[in-house]
């Protein structure tokens, strides 16, 4: 990596003033993105500025809602019995990113403020219809996610926590990229008093997305059966030596029947 | 302490320090003044360098020196050396280009050493190499074989024609031709063998070293071969002579192949630490290690056997072309030809064989012999034929191999090409695999799995593999640059505890147990008071190193000659002490007895009196204890087996699941049970990752799509079923240990059972052959091509 300046500030502000004073300061989280990043020269940040002493981790149960702070660690989410209780498919979901290594640092805002388009955690938060909370505002997932690698954050907003409805049922499922372990297909279903969510990440030249079509069909009759005869098109998804756009469309149907098989 | 000697379990030693975080690894050394290289590599596959600016990198902090190809060259730094010479089929030697060092105006593949930049710390090394600025012309790019061979195709090499290094053949063409022109019915299979990147571990690292005093060098190295290494380099490279040159291997994380050949940065940094009087240090990134440690395999072949009506194997004859890469790597040349074409009898009796081998250069990372090596690709080509054949004629596939084998009675077998075979039973392991997999209750397995909605396949695979490498007289005939004995020095201390000096070298097999065991059974002395000491030239006598599974077979009996010369030593020094006749002294459990009598000595008794000659024969007899042995083999050795598959597909993902996995090998006389199915373990994963998910890929512009381990699948152990595996031996006839070796085995029987499962999981898609790595992805598109034809029909 090349050199940069570290800082660990202890108060959200002192966060907040030094990524926004300079375009090249990077904010570092759980690091299971940005580390190999640095690590390869792929990343020349000015000063890396460390969220671990902000005290921006835990979960709570808040009435009908879990507030996730965002440097929670994927592990946490994954062992904790309110989440594994209220949203089996986001403690499920925790616990199949990367390695045991990996989801005892990476953190689920870290994950959300990176927008990988193979990321598990997008799918997430967009099918629970989650809030994401910041320094300053209050953004609603479908408005957070904006294409690859790009979110609705300003230079220096940091997200603190995660707010996330709990719904009546969950269900995550990954086709897993078998050499990276990221999602090649992933889909995240919510059933909600107000319908169907269901949110798909791996797939999108745009990241993740929802697929309204299904949703309207699983808000009619939350079955396998209701989304059966639904055919993706290939048109908009990723294509690589993995899976090509026409496979990823196919493991789109498959997948998000599974998903909703074991939600029901 | 219970049983420690041949045929016990006895625990891995090393075991203890590597689990401990204690291997000393060649990156764990560090040299007082050390210095960091950091190699700028090609980012191109094909270029003509112009130009190399070095005066930024060279002004930049920390900075030592910058070196470029046409220094070295300036000093007469000759390239990197071939080890192995084939000669076409007109008889002219095999193309040889050169290999500089560092590359010197071309370069030829991705990876490709262009400069050197040595710093005080690998930080500004790294800096300074982004300094450097290369002016290229980039030329056209071929990485594909089966493109570097058509007419007009870019020439990696200048006069190298059409890019083939050698053409060569095996078998009389006439006869087999012959042979197919009247035969019942001939069966035809293009196949490809993918290439492979090994992955060991630990990366490689080379350190040099100088002493300003002595003038001695010294290269620290992560090589299965150091006195390779050192006989390479000094002799052919660096032109320094093995008395002022040392070369140490120490714990060394997994080889495979990839650690055996001479590499340019183990020259470079011994060259520059001689230059700059300063040690010098390389240690690869791991995306380094995928475009310049040696890749594995790449073949394309079409193979055809010619059966009579009642399935018996009358010929086969095959077109094989072999990717070399961008240079000639040590043994490169003799992968797909001695250690493949060779090996096209398998365990059948099949009388007439003929082979072409095209090898090939195209502008991809040097191709070498990588676990198996030659072998894995014979014996896929062949048991995936003979699957095929079984398809076309409806024989059992059993049965067919059952009515081809070479019959236990037929030993020694000499085969139509070239080898023969000492020792084997490959019924009995058929047997017992069938019966250790329950071949028959598999219909019952696959009609369950199917109302689970799931493909279930089974594939067998009936394997030989010739190891334990080799007669050097043999070896050198066929082309080889070098012998292929093994030494072994036995150091019986005053005190009676052994030390023992290998030439092979152990990069995770386990040779400080194992090997300690022979020391145990031989000289009775305690396991605990064994030592194996290997990998370092100022300690070992000499030796050739470990690959080809011949660390026991070729290793061990240099052992066993050693021990066997401490022994008769020991007889003579206690026939002196006893007052007895040599001839009647007879030596058992660590001690010598006069035989008849109640008289005896232990081994201590006798070494404390070699050592301390007091009352000893010193008329006849030098004092001391110590053997050393050079063992050359009479032949190679020959283990084989049968391996079975189990695999279930996924139809609507087209994503394969391997449930079972039966091996049942002959590896010959078996020193540690536990190390050899750890062996066959790691080799069948291996064997599974090729067959299911691993392939090196490059693009048209010979940039490697899969230079990371975020691309390129490297099986993992949830990939790896639970493993059936047992060993049914007959004895190697021609080694004091009876012993084959175990090493290569399962990665060389494994792919084609797995594949021939995956084919049979696809009957009823109308599936013949496909080519590895079975992935989801592939496998998907064939069951959607083929179901809508299965709807019509």
């Amino acid at each position: 990596m090349y050199d940069f300046t570290y800082e660990k500030p202890s108060s959200l502000a002192d966060a907040v003033k030094a990524l926004s004073g300079d375009m090249d300061a990077k904010a570092l989280a759980g690091g299971q993105t940005f580390i190999p990043v640095l690590k390869q020269r792929l990343n020349k940040p000015s000063t890396v500025v460390d969220l671990s002493k902000l005290g921006l981790s835990g979960i709570t149960v808040a009435g009908d809602k879990i507030v996730i702070g965002a440097m929670t660690r994927h592990a946490d989410v994954a062992s904790n019995p309110d989440i594994q209780a209220k949203i089996p498919g986001l403690a499920y979901l925790a616990s199949m990113i990367g390695d045991e290594a990996v989801r005892h640092r990476g953190t689920i805002g870290g994950s959300l403020a990176n927008n990988d388009p193979a990321a598990c955690y997008p799918s997430a938060i967009l099918a629970l219809g989650g809030t994401i909370k910041t320094d300053r505002r209050s953004i609603a997932a479908d408005d957070f996610f904006q294409g690859m690698f790009t979110t609705a954050l300003e230079q220096g907003e940091i997200i603190t926590s995660i707010e996330l409805p709990i719904p009546q049922k969950s269900a995550y499922e990954k086709f897993r990229n078998p050499a990276s372990r990221y999602a090649i297909v992933g889909v995240f279903v919510a059933k909600h008093a107000s319908g169907v969510r269901l949110a798909i990440t791996g797939a999108g030249q745009g990241g993740v997305f929802r697929h309204t079509e299904m949703e309207k069909a699983l808000s009619a009759n939350f079955s396998p059966d209701a989304i059966s005869g639904i055919v993706t098109p290939a048109d908009g998804l990723n294509g690589d030596i993995h899976a090509s756009a026409e496979y990823r469309a196919h493991l789109i149907g498959v997948v998000s029947k599974r998903a909703v098989a074991k939600a029901a | 302490m219970g049983f420690e000697g041949i045929g016990a379990s006895v625990r891995r030693k090393e075991d203890v320090r590597f689990l401990s975080g204690k291997g000393n690894y060649t990156d764990d050394i560090n040299r007082p003044g050390q210095l960091y290289a950091v190699i700028k590599r090609a980012d191109r596959a094909h270029a003509k360098i112009n130009r190399i600016d070095i005066a930024a990198a060279s002004a930049a902090p920390g900075v030592v020196k910058v070196f470029v190809g046409e220094d070295m060259a300036a000093e007469g730094i000759g390239g990197l050396p071939c080890g192995w010479q084939i000669h076409n089929k007109d008889g002219s030697p095999m193309a040889e280009p050169p290999h500089p060092v560092i590359a010197t105006g071309k370069v030829r593949h991705v990876g490709d050493p262009v400069a050197v930049v040595i710093a005080t710390s690998k930080q500004e090394a790294r800096n300074a190499a982004e300094l450097l600025e290369i002016d290229y012309t980039d030329l056209p790019a071929v990485a594909n074989l089966t493109d570097a061979v058509k007419p007009g195709a870019v020439e990696v090499h200048d006069g190298v024609a059409g890019n083939i290094c050698y053409d060569w053949v095996i078998g009389d063409k006439a006869v087999v031709d012959g042979v197919f022109a009247s035969a019942h019915k001939v069966v035809k299979l293009d196949l490809t063998n993918n290439r492979l990147i090994p992955n060991a571990m630990e990366p490689r690292v080379a350190l040099g070293d100088f002493d300003t005093s002595s003038g001695d060098f010294t290269l620290y190295t992560t090589s299965q071969n150091p006195h390779v290494i050192r006989l390479l380099m000094g002799a052919f490279v660096l032109h320094i002579p093995e008395n002022k040159l040392r070369v140490f291997a120490p714990d060394v994380g997994g080889g495979f192949g990839s650690k055996i050949y001479h590499y340019a940065e183990e020259a470079i940094v011994t060259w520059a630490a001689g230059k700059l009087r300063r040690p010098v240090k390389w240690t690869a990134e791991r995306s380094e290690s995928f475009m310049s440690d040696a890749h594995g395999r790449d073949h394309v072949s079409t193979a055809e056997m010619a059966i009579d009506n009642e399935g018996h194997f009358l010929g086969l004859r095959i077109t094989t072309l072999a990717n070399m890469g961008a240079y000639l790597s040590t043994f490169a040349p003799a992968v797909p030809t001695y250690l493949y074409a060779t090996l096209l009898a398998g365990v059948y009796k099949t009388p007439v064989i003929y082979c072409n081998v095209k090898a090939v250069f195209t502008n991809t990372v040097p191709v070498d012999a990588y676990r198996g090596a030659g072998r894995p690709e014979a014996t896929y080509l062949l048991e995936r034929l003979v699957d095929v054949i079984a398809y076309e004629t409806g024989i059992d596939k059993v049965e067919l191999r059952r009515k081809n084998f070479i019959p236990a009675d037929a030993f020694p077998y000499q085969t139509p090409v070239a080898l023969q075979y000492d020792s084997g039973d490959y019924q009995t392991t058929l047997k017992v695999a069938l019966k250790n997999a329950d071949w028959d209750g598999f219909e019952a397995r696959r009609a369950e799995a199917k109302k689970r909605g799931k493909l279930r396949g089974i594939g067998i695979s009936t394997y030989l593999e010739a190891c334990g490498i080799a007669p050097s007289a043999v070896v050198g005939s066929l082309g080889a640059r070098a012998g292929l004995y093994e030494v072994a020095e036995i150091r019986v201390h005053p005190t009676g505890s052994v030390t023992v000096f290998t030439g092979t070298h152990s990069h995770g097999q386990g040779h400080e147990t194992t090997l300690a065991q022979l020391v145990v059974d031989q000289l009775g002395v305690p396991f605990d008071q064994v030592e194996v000491v290997h990998g370092d030239t100022a300690k070992i006598p000499f030796g050739m190193g470990t690959y080809g599974s011949r660390s026991l077979a070729v290793g061990g009996s240099a052992m066993v000659k050693a021990m066997d010369k401490v022994i008769a030593k020991g007889k003579k020094i206690a026939a002196h002490l006893m007052e007895a006749s040599v001839e009647d002294i007879e030596f058992k459990n660590n001690t010598f007895t006069v035989a008849g009598t109640d008289k005896s000595k232990t081994l201590t008794d006798i070494s404390l009196a070699a050592y301390v000659p007091h009352n000893y024969p010193i008329e006849e007899l030098e004092p001391g204890l110590d053997e050393t042995a050079f063992y050359d083999p009479k032949n190679f050795t020959f283990p084989g087996g049968c391996h079975i598959a189990e695999v279930e597909i996924d139809p609507e993902t087209g994503v394969v699941a391997m449930v079972n996995f039966t091996a049942v090998d002959d590896v010959g006389r078996v020193i540690n049970p536990m190390i050899v199915e750890g062996q066959v373990q790691g080799g069948v994963a291996q064997g599974i990752g090729q067959a299911l998910l691993e392939g090196c890929g490059y693009d048209a512009d010979g940039q490697l799509t899969t230079g990371s381990f975020m691309d390129y699948t490297m099986p993992r152990a949830n990939d790896i079923p639970n493993m059936s595996v047992a060993t049914e031996n007959t004895m190697c006839t021609h080694n004091p240990l009876g012993s084959k070796g175990c090493g290569e085995v399962g990665a060389i029987g494994s792919p084609p059972a797995v594949i021939n499962a995956v084919v049979d999981a696809l009957k009823d898609y109308g599936v013949r052959h496909l080519d590895m790595p079975a992935t989801g992805a592939k496998l998907w598109s064939i069951i959607q091509a083929a179901t809508p034809r299965m709807a019509a029909e």
